[in-house]
């Protein structure tokens, strides 16, 4: 259904261009949730920006392609790709607080987005509004379409949210993150929900996010990105069982165990993520990698099919 | 709310109480300000200081005089100048303050307008040539001094090109009664107008801007173009929607200052006999009775105004409302 190939993001800046997408191709299919993980600066959420039209810096260049059911996005007019927005692709974001417009009820924003792209009269989207707000489980939403943001906690903000989004039931809905900025009880209904109401409306779903842990309770298929490009993909099960990249490899190695004895100190990954500017020739990972050799100083290609990762030491 | 409002009121009678004592002790205590000499003329002999002492009853003590002029002011009504004995200064004030009101409420109104049409289509074109040159056009607009502008615009009006069809609809100086000449109220009333609004509306197209051009980087605009709004939407309905908090906080406060008598220069100029005139005229002569009458009535408009502001507030702010 979305089809990126090589799709590279570069900003203009005053030290030369900045490359923060460098070539990244994935496909999603209908109806799957697609996890992508990777740590801050990996360029999981500009890639996905992308995607939406959303990146308004006017120092952007875009190449490569996107198709969506067949339909080029890079370099769609902007008029023709807001009508897709909010209607075929939809987007949940990080931070619930201030996502939201603080001077209007949230049921005033649900409806907002209805009638942008569809012909209903106000009375009609009130009523959707309520429903969509039952379907995400807020109790009296024909009281909850009254409140303003501020009246609400993070959890119900997001749940209000999620319903604007799955407003015009999308068949694509992106998920910057959405659980980052909430308390682990509330993040665990929250995926609940993603879940639920991704079987209901049939949409396939780009999870962002930076927590292994939410990866593996919702994910298909994953994508593990790091400085911008791609470096393991497959399927959940394969990926978490038999990692391949070493990066993937050091990110579940630094997640506590449940069982078995506890480890002095968690392992962790040696250095930090190369700065945008500075990006290491070949191989990203190569100066964190304790499996380095020779080849690395060149870019490792990541295969286009199945369990796969972009190194050196799995596809020689 | 009652609550609010007792508050409002309790606040404006300490501001009034607090100006009106110094006003007060600015006039009477300040080293060397013998009123009655003054009042006297120069070289008045001792006999005639006295009666003029006894005569405006400066040989009471400081807070009598000062209680018998409240009382004059607002329960008796019949406060007179120092200067025109007689001249009954309330009716004076409330005489001034329909010109003062009228020549306020319209530049009010075109700055208000041009100040947000400047901001957000500034805003919306930020970076674009129209963009600078609007932000330049209000610059020069914050520049010009408004005696200056005002004596210019006469000039022009009034005089060098009073006679071709650009500004011979231009009636000479001086207020029209707005229920007797209407018609003529609003011609006189023009020329004042813009002069007075153009410094506001450089300032407020300016502020609106920058406002609306950091409402645009939250994050509840991206969500606004996530949910395919248009630009012009996002730009109306959200980001100029919020950005309105601060232009009203400007707004309460400068008009505040100008209905009270701040727009006394354009008053000036124009030949207005508004509040700001009045008191002009009166610290020429060093009037006491009027320069407390119109600085008690500033100050009461400047509260008024200010409490108005945050009614406004509650109308666009719903955080504001359960707090």
């Amino acid at each position: 259904m979305l089809e990126v190939r090589d799709l590279k993001v570069s900003f203009h800046t005053e030290q030369g261009p900045a490359r923060a997408i460098d070539g990244v191709s994935f496909d999603v299919a209908e109806g799957e949730i697609l996890g992508v993980v990777g740590e801050s600066g990996s360029g999981k959420t500009v890639s996905l920006l992308a995607v939406m039209g959303l990146i308004t810096d006017p120092n952007v260049v875009i190449e490569g392609s996107i198709k969506y059911q067949g339909r080029e996005l890079v370099g769609l007019p902007a008029k023709e790709m807001r009508k897709l927005r909010g209607r075929e692709i939809a987007m949940i974001f990080q931070d619930p607080m201030t996502a939201l417009t603080p001077v209007y009820t949230i049921g005033w924003q649900i409806a907002e987005q209805i009638r942008a792209h569809n012909s209903i009269s106000a009375k009609q989207a009130e009523q959707r509004a309520i429903d969509l707000l039952a379907e995400v489980n807020i109790a009296n939403p024909h009281e909850a379409i009254h409140r303003y943001p501020h009246q609400l906690s993070g959890g119900m903000r997001q749940r209000a949210v999620i319903a604007m989004a799955l407003s015009c039931n999308p068949s694509l809905l992106v998920a910057d993150e959405p659980t980052t900025a909430l308390d682990v009880t509330v993040q665990a209904q929250i995926l609940d929900l993603v879940r639920k109401l991704q079987k209901n409306h049939k949409s396939a779903v780009v999870f962002i996010t930076h927590d292994m842990g939410v990866i593996a309770e919702i994910a298909d298929r994953v994508m593990v990105m790091y400085a911008g490009r791609i470096v393991e993909r497959g399927n959940k099960v394969a990926l978490f069982s038999n990692p391949l990249h070493p990066y993937t490899k050091a990110l579940l190695d630094s997640i506590p165990l449940l069982e078995g004895e506890r480890p002095r100190r968690l392992k962790s990954i040696p250095g930090s993520p190369p700065a945008l500017l500075n990006r290491p020739k070949g191989c990203a990972f190569a100066p964190r990698c304790a499996n380095r050799f020779e080849a690395c100083a060149s870019v490792p290609v990541l295969p286009n099919a199945g369990h796969d990762a972009a190194c050196f030491k799995v596809n020689p | 709310m009652l609550l609010a409002i007792t508050r409002r009121l309790g606040q404006m009678l300490f501001v009034l109480v607090g100006i009106s004592i110094l006003v007060f002790l600015i006039f009477f205590a300040t080293p060397g300000a013998d009123p009655s000499a003054r009042i006297a003329g120069r070289n008045a002999s001792p006999e005639i200081l006295e009666a003029v002492r006894k005569s405006f009853g400066f040989d009471q003590p400081f807070y009598m005089q000062y209680l018998i002029m409240m009382k004059k002011i607002f329960v008796t009504g019949d406060l007179t100048s120092f200067v025109n004995r007689g001249w009954k200064v309330v009716p004076a004030v409330f005489e001034a303050i329909p010109v003062t009101l009228s020549l306020v409420i319209g530049a009010a109104v075109l700055w208000v307008v041009f100040g947000i049409i400047i901001g957000t289509v500034a805003a919306a074109t930020r970076g674009s040539w129209l963009d600078k040159f609007l932000m330049v056009l209000g610059l020069v607009g914050i520049s010009m001094p408004v005696y200056w502008l005002g004596e210019v615009m006469n000039l022009v009006t009034q005089s060098r090109y009073h006679d071709t069809w650009m500004f011979s609809w231009v009636p000479p100086l001086g207020y029209k009664n707005i229920s007797t000449d209407p018609r003529g109220w609003f011609l006189t009333l023009i020329i004042p107008w813009f002069t007075l609004a153009i410094l506001y509306i450089g300032l407020y197209g300016r502020v609106l801007r920058a406002n609306l051009i950091e409402a645009l980087q939250e994050d509840y605009v991206r969500t606004a173009r996530a949910k395919g709004l248009s630009e012009t939407r996002i730009l109306l309905r959200h980001a100029l929607r919020t950005s309105l908090t601060s232009f009203v906080t400007l707004f309460g406060l400068d008009f505040g200052a100008l209905v009270g008598g701040a727009a006394l220069l354009t008053e000036v100029v124009f030949d207005l006999h508004g509040v700001g005139m009045l008191t002009y005229n009166a610290l020429l002569t060093l009037d006491l009775p009027v320069i407390m009458a119109t600085v008690l009535y500033a100050s009461f408009f400047v509260v008024l105004s200010n409490a108005l502001v945050d009614v406004v507030y509650i109308f666009l702010d719903p955080r504001v409302r359960t707090a």
